[in-house]
């Protein structure tokens, strides 16, 4: 067994491991590194019981039973909802609209609000570091409604220019939809900075908060923003269940997204009226299960501390980052000042895949590739990356094992 | 006459080669420089056409059809895939298009690189199996008629 040791001396990463199961866990015959946390985050066994409690225990579907397992179940549900709440500072629950992750949370804005109120000749502002996730919705409404699309470019060090995004701001923005942190970089926009300018402009702003919501303190009413979304997996919590944040008199005036059940208040076949919010935007039976164990994974986030974590997770990108440096032929793509603890890097001559396979034949588990953010890899002139990205669980000791097995790797392949 | 191995003895001789390997590094090392060695594709050959995208390495592939059989001529950006490829194509260049279609390629499973055929987004393996018995099916039906 490997002695694991905190870098920071108030923060027992050596109890924090203990709470996930998986990191026990051989891989090729070693004991797992986890470094793709950026891609999803393990789960805390509190996060694994709270789901098979639900099933085990009070599984009904919710919101119209009136047997006991059914309100038991929804009052589980509309907890999540408030511990949402105050995690990310919303003004009311009803602001927090459940959905299957960052990607529909964006998808729903863009079909509904956008819909609605995007015209021909109007604008959208995305910037040159988003995820295709925020990329690919705006293109169809743009190319509906005849709207145009505009991106922010960023430096060489993966940051925005934000003088070349004023600049785009105008009359004719309707809406500017920003990554709060990149995925592919780890840098971390200035969205306060972005929103009021946008604000001053009369557009309203998306932040996609699927990488930030783990690490940064998200508060909604400070940073002002119209519509935040987020996933669960990232969060240490459950696939298949995410947040969709919007200010409540925009979500009020916004149109239905999808038909069905529980979005209604009456339906006829003449006419139908919806429900109120949040359930006009929560179609059919969402995910109960995962729903519940996100409240789970929210206190859990929030009992470990995010600012023991982040500094925690710091030390590491800072440690990872000195010893990356070091190595010849390897080239840190993402050098923002305000960054998150994930190093993305391409070495001479290697190609990512081949470096992603010899680590995972050393146990550690990385990812390659364009990390769907093609044209940011486009504005870089590289295929793609490999990537190390870092959570509350990872070690020193871990880094040690990254750095040797690249070194190896390099070995290998040269 | 024909001057190449059956496609069992291809196959066999990859699997004799690995059994000698005890560690993952070996296997890997010898995949790599299989791939190194791979005859390089010529460039007017690099072209959209001849791509087969996995999600993450590209890999070219062309296929020349003579004297009933078919000779097949590949590269990759990533050197693993190369080497895997070298593979393919030494089992499979040279042969006729219904033994290439009989193929199972059960070699690959033994050597233990089944890993490289599953991850069918992240690399384009797999796809070039599909790829080069597809050139296979299309001369058979060429010859056919």
């Amino acid at each position: 067994m490997e002695t694991v040791t905190a870098i920071s001396p108030t923060y027992d990463v050596k109890k924090i491991r203990e709470f996930f199961p998986v990191l026990n866990r051989e891989v090729n015959n070693q004991l797992l590194v986890y470094f793709d946390n950026a891609a999803t985050s393990q789960k805390p066994q509190v996060v694994i019981d709270a789901l098979s409690y639900y099933y085990s225990n009070y599984n009904a579907n919710i919101h119209r039973g009136i047997h006991t397992l059914a309100e038991e179940a929804t009052a589980a549900y509309e907890a999540t909802r408030n511990t949402v709440k105050g995690f990310i500072n919303a003004t009311s629950s009803e602001e927090i609209i459940f959905t299957r992750g960052t990607t529909e949370g964006i998808n729903l804005v863009a079909y509904t609000w956008g819909r609605k109120n995007i015209k021909a000749g109007d604008e959208i502002i995305i910037s040159t570091m988003e995820h295709h996730s925020n990329i690919v919705p705006w293109q169809i409404l743009c190319e509906e409604k005849n709207a145009i699309l505009k991106v922010i470019p960023i430096n060489d060090v993966g940051e925005l220019l934000m003088d070349e995004y004023k600049k785009l701001l105008s009359s004719k923005t309707k809406l500017v939809s920003i990554v709060h942190v990149s995925n592919a970089l780890g840098t971390i926009n200035p969205v306060k900075e972005i929103i009021e300018a946008a604000h001053a402009a009369g557009a309203l702003v998306l932040v996609d908060g699927a990488q930030s919501t783990v690490h940064l303190d998200i508060d909604v009413q400070k940073m002002d923003c119209d519509f935040f979304a987020f996933s669960g997996h990232k969060v240490y919590g459950p696939t298949g269940v995410g947040v969709l944040y919007g200010k409540r008199d925009i979500l009020e005036q916004m149109p239905v997204f999808m038909g069905g059940g529980e979005m209604i208040k009456e339906v006829t076949f003449a006419k139908t009226t919806y429900a109120n919010l949040p359930y006009k935007y929560e179609a059919g039976t969402p995910n109960i299960a995962g729903t519940i164990a996100l409240k789970v994974a929210l206190d859990f986030v929030k009992e470990t501390g995010k600012k023991l974590t982040r500094n925690h997770e710091n030390d590491l990108l800072r440690y990872a980052t000195e010893q990356m440096e070091s190595i010849p032929g390897l080239r840190i793509i993402g050098n923002a000042k305000n960054k998150v603890s994930l190093i993305s890097f391409v070495i001479k001559n290697i190609h990512p895949q081949d470096m992603g396979v010899l680590l995972d034949n050393q146990g550690i588990a990385v990812r390659t590739g364009h990390h769907c953010t093609q044209p940011l890899m486009n504005r870089f002139g590289i295929p793609g990356t490999v990537r190390a990205s870092f959570a509350m669980y990872n070690t020193k000791e871990e880094v040690e094992r990254l750095i040797l097995g690249i070194n190896k790797s390099i070995k290998m392949l040269s | 006459m024909n001057e190449y191995k059956n496609i069992k003895e291809s196959e066999k001789e990859i699997t004799d080669e690995f059994s000698f390997f005890d560690s993952w590094e070996e296997k890997y090392e010898y995949i790599i420089d299989l791939g190194k060695r791979l005859e390089p594709l010529d460039e007017r050959f690099k072209v959209g056409e001849n791509i087969i995208k996995g999600c993450q390495s590209t890999v070219w592939l062309t296929s020349e059809f003579r004297d009933g059989k078919v000779f097949y001529k590949a590269d990759s950006d990533a050197i693993i895939v190369k080497g895997l490829i070298s593979m393919l194509i030494k089992v499979l260049s040279g042969h006729e298009p219904d033994e290439i279609l009989e193929a199972k390629l059960d070699f690959i499973k033994e050597i233990g690189m089944m890993t490289h055929l599953a991850q069918t987004r992240s690399n384009g393996l797999l796809a070039m199996v599909k790829q080069i018995k597809n050139y296979a099916l299309a001369y058979k039906s060429v010859n056919a008629a």
